[in-house]
C-alpha cells in the first residue's frame, strides 16, 4: 500500500509547526593554546528548520556538523547566540530565558548510550517517578499507575519497577531511557542516535517501538542518527548537515531517491549495501575528511572534498534554495550552485 | 594432494577460565583462508569473534586461553608456538588493524618511527633507510604530504588519518594475511568508504588475504567473498557473501538480513514493521544446551533444546548448523 509511505494522517502539513527555528546559530568561544587568541567556533550557523505535529525529522550528518548542537539548543540547554527557538508557540531565544518546567513538559530526549544515560543507583521506579514528583504529581497511587502504564507501553513488566539497571540488556535500558523521556508526555522527542550503541539483532525492537508510540501518542520526533537506513525508515521529512549549516532538506523519497546536494550523494554512496542496484560511481564519492568547524573552508564548506568542485564553490557560500523540479508538497531545498545539475543523472 | 590454505582454524575452541571452572566462549570454530581471499566474520557483541581474531594472533591472554584444536598457517600449526617465535611471525606474515587507531597507536612516538619500527624489527633495515621507507608507507595509504607527517604524533592527526597510519604499519612488511578489527566502528561514514577502498585496494595489490571481523553484515559482504556468521561462540552459517543475503540458511541470519532497514526499501515496498529476533544473547555462562539460538528461534522444536546441531554442507563450500535450515 502506497499510501503508508507517505505523511501519516497525525502530520498536518497546514497546523502551526511545534518546533520552528529561525536563523539559530550557537557560536562557542574556544582558547587557543596556553590561552591566548580566544577563536570562534561556529557550532551552528544559521538554520531554519520545522518539525510539524506529528512528524518525525531525520536529522543527518557526520562528526562536528553541529547535530548535537541543535539538539541541546532546542532542549534549552545551551543558549542560541543568534536566531530564535519557538516551541509550541514559546520562544525560547537568547533573550527569554526558558521556563525548565515547562520545557521538560514539552520536549525529552532519548540518548545514544542506556549505559551512560542512567542512573545506575536508582531503580527504574524512582527513575520513572522523580519526574513525575517535581512536576507536581504527590499521589503515592497514581504515580505508582503512571510507572505501571509506561513500563507496559515500552514492553516491559511491572515487577521490572523494583529493579537497577545493571539488571537489564541494553535493548531493555534503552526501553527504560525511552519510557524515561515519556513519562511527562512531551509533544517532542529528540532521539540521539538511540540505536547505535544496541546490538544488530535488537535495533529493529527499538526502532519499531519509537514508530508506534510516535503513532499512539501522536509524537514529534527529531531523529538524529548517522545510519542513513534508519533515517530512510523512520523520517517524513529528513535534513543533512554539514560543518553547522543545513545543505539539503526535503521529504525522505526526495533525499533518499534524487539527492541534490553532492555531500547527501556521498553520504548515500558510503553506505555499504549489498542490495543496492547501482554501484556508487567515483563522481559520488566524497574526498579527505572533513574540515574542522573552528576553521570552516571559505565559500561552500564542502568544497575541498567535492566531486563537482567549481572556482566559485571556493568564494562564494551556496544559499539554501528550492530546487527546481522539486516536488512532494513539503518541499525540496538545497544549498549547491549546482543542485540543478547534481540531480541530472 | 592441493597446498594447504593460507590460513586454516579447525575445531577452535577459547576458553574463558574463572575462579573454579571453564567456560567455552568459542567452540568447533573451523574456516579456511586461501591466499589473496577475503574473508568476513560476522556477530554481536559477545559472539566471539574478536577473540577468534586474536587468538590467530597469538595474542590471548589470561583469563583467555586456547583450548583445543588447531591454527595453521600454510600447514604449520601456530597456536603452540614459543612466544619468540610467534612474535616473528606477526607483523611479517600476520598483521593486524584495531577499530580504535588512538588506543592502538604509541601516543609518545612520533608516526613515522612507529612504522620504521617495522622495517628494523623484521627486516634488519637501518632506522634511516626505514625512516625513508616509511614516507613511502605513508605516501602509500596517501596520507597528504608524507615527508611531514611522519614527525607528527598520533594525536595530531584526524581518526581517518590514524587509521590510515594504522593499515601503513600494518602491511609494512607485506604480510600474507590482514586481521581488521572491525576497522572502521570508529570512523565517519564517508571517511569509512575510503579507508575501506584504499585496504582493498592495496591487499589487492599485493595479494594480502584480509580477514574482517564486523558487526556490520552489510559492510562484510561488500568487501569479502566469503562470510562466515557467528552466534554465541559457534560458526552458525558460512556461505559467499552474496548468498549470505540472498539466501541466508539459518533463522539468525535470516532474522539478521530480515530487521536491517536496507536504503531503498520503504521506497520499493513501503514502511514495513522490521522483522524482530526476540530476546537477547546469552552470557557465555549460560549458554543454553542443544542449539544455542533455541530460545531466540521461531523454528525451535524439542530436538533443538537437547541436541547440538551438527554442521550441514552446502553446495559451494559452505555450511550451516541448524536442525531445520533453509
Amino acid at each position: 500500500m502506497s499510501s503508508s509511505t507517505e505523511l501519516p494522517p497525525s502530520v498536518a502539513t497546514d497546523a502551526a509547526p511545534l518546533l520552528q527555528l529561525d536563523d539559530l546559530a550557537v557560536h562557542y568561544s574556544v582558547a587557543g593554546r596556553l590561552g591566548t587568541g580566544r577563536r570562534l567556533l561556529k557550532a551552528v550557523d544559521g538554520i531554519d528548520l520545522e518539525v510539524r505535529p506529528g512528524e518525525c525529522l531525520g536529522l543527518v550528518g557526520e562528526s562536528g556538523c553541529g547535530k548535537s548542537t541543535l539538539a541541546l539548543a532546542v532542549m534549552g540547554l545551551v543558549a542560541p547566540t543568534r536566531g530564535h527557538i519557538r516551541i509550541a508557540g514559546q520562544d525560547i531565544g537568547q533573550d527569554a530565558r526558558p521556563d525548565r518546567k515547562a520545557m521538560a513538559r514539552t520536549v525529552q530526549m532519548v540518548f545514544q548510550d542506556p549505559y551512560a544515560s542512567l542512573n545506575p543507583r536508582q531503580t527504574v521506579r524512582r527513575t520513572l517517578a522523580d519526574p513525575l514528583r517535581l512536576h507536581g504529581v504527590s499521589d503515592a497511587a497514581e504515580i505508582e499507575h503512571r510507572v505501571a502504564e509506561m513500563l507496559a507501553r515500552v514492553g516491559l513488566r511491572p515487577e521490572h519497577a523494583g529493579r537497577y539497571p545493571h539488571e537489564f540488556s541494553g535493548g531493555q535500558r534503552q526501553r527504560i531511557g525511552i519510557a524515561r523521556a515519556l513519562i511527562l508526555k512531551p509533544r517532542l522527542v529528540i532521539c540521539d542516535e538511540p540505536v547505535s550503541a544496541l546490538d544488530v539483532s535488537i535495533r529493529a525492537q527499538i526502532i519499531n517501538l519509537l514508530l508506534e508510540l510516535k503513532d499512539e501518542l501522536g509524537l514529534s520526533y527529531i531523529m538524529i542518527s548517522h545510519d542513513l537506513g534508519v533515517v530512510e525508515h523512520m523520517s517524513d521529512r529528513v535534513a543533512v548537515m554539514y560543518l553547522g549549516r543545513i545543505v539539503e532538506r526535503g521529504g525522505w523519497r526526495e533525499i533518499f531517491e534524487n539527492p541534490r546536494h553532492p555531500y547527501t550523494r556521498a553520504l548515500i554512496a558510503a553506505i555499504p549495501d549489498p542490495f543496492r542496484l547501482h554501484a556508487a560511481t567515483a563522481r559520488d564519492k566524497a574526498k579527505g575528511e572533513i574540515a574542522s568547524a573552528l576553521n570552516p573552508p571559505s565559500g561552500c564548506h564542502f568544497h575541498p572534498r567535492c566531486p563537482m568542485r567549481q572556482d566559485r564553490c571556493t568564494v562564494e557560500s551556496p544559499r539554501l534554495d528550492p530546487v527546481t523540479a522539486g516536488h512532494g508538497d513539503v518541499g525540496h531545498w538545497a544549498a549547491c550552485h549546482f543542485a540543478d545539475r547534481t540531480g541530472a543523472s | 594432494m592441493s597446498a594447504p590454505p593460507l590460513l586454516e582454524v579447525e575445531n577452535l575452541r577459547i576458553d574463558l577460565l574463572g575462579d573454579d571452572r571453564r567456560h567455552a566462549a568459542v567452540e568447533g570454530v573451523s574456516f579456511r583462508i586461501g591466499r589473496g581471499e577475503t574473508f568476513g566474520l560476522v556477530g554481536e557483541s559477545g559472539c566471539g569473534k574478536s577473540i577468534t581474531a586474536l587468538s590467530i594472533m597469538g595474542l590471548l591472554r589470561h583469563p583467555l586461553a586456547i583450548g583445543g584444536g588447531a591454527i595453521r598457517l600454510e600447514g604449520q600449526e601456530i597456536q603452540s608456538l614459543p612466544p619468540g617465535q610467534i612474535r616473528r611471525l606477526r607483523g611479517s606474515r600476520i598483521a593486524m588493524i584495531f577499530q580504535e587507531p588512538m588506543t592502538a597507536l604509541n601516543p609518545l612516538s612520533p608516526v613515522g618511527r612507529q612504522i620504521a619500527e617495522m622495517f628494523v624489527l623484521h627486516q634488519g633495515a637501518g632506522w634511516s633507510e626505514a625512516g625513508d621507507r616509511a614516507v613511502e608507507a605513508l605516501r602509500q595509504v596517501r596520507v597528504p604530504s608524507p615527508e611531514r607527517r611522519v614527525k607528527d604524533y598520533p594525536h595530531q592527526l584526524s581518526g581517518g588519518m590514524r587509521q590510515r597510519v594504522m593499515i601503513a604499519i600494518a602491511l609494512a612488511c607485506g604480510p600474507d594475511l590482514l586481521v581488521a578489527d572491525e576497522p572502521t566502528t570508529a570512523l565517519d561514514v564517508t571517511v569509512q568508504a575510503e579507508i575501506v577502498d584504499l585496504m582493498r585496494e592495496l591487499c589487492a595489490a599485493n595479494g594480502t588475504a584480509i580477514l574482517m571481523i564486523s558487526h556490520d553484515l552489510g559492510l562484510v559482504a561488500n568487501i569479502c567473498r566469503r562470510v562466515a556468521v557467528m552466534y554465541a561462540g559457534r560458526v552458525v552459517e558460512e556461505q559467499a557473501a552474496d548468498a549470505i543475503f540472498r539466501q541466508p540458511q539459518h533463522p539468525y541470519t535470516q532474522g539478521l538480513v530480515a530487521s536491517l532497514p536496507l536504503l531503498g526499501g520503504r521506497a520499493a515496498h513501503g514502511r514495513r514493521r522490521l522483522a524482530e529476533i526476540a530476546g537477547t544473547v546469552p552470557a557465555i555462562s549460560a549458554y543454553p544446551a542443544g542449539c544455542r539460538f533455541n530460545p531466540r528461534c521461531d523454528r525451535a522444536t524439542d530436538v533443538c533444546r537437547v541436541e547440538d546441531p551438527a554442521a550441514t554442507p552446502l553446495g559451494d563450500g559452505g555450511l550451516v548448523r541448524c536442525h531445520h535450515h533453509g
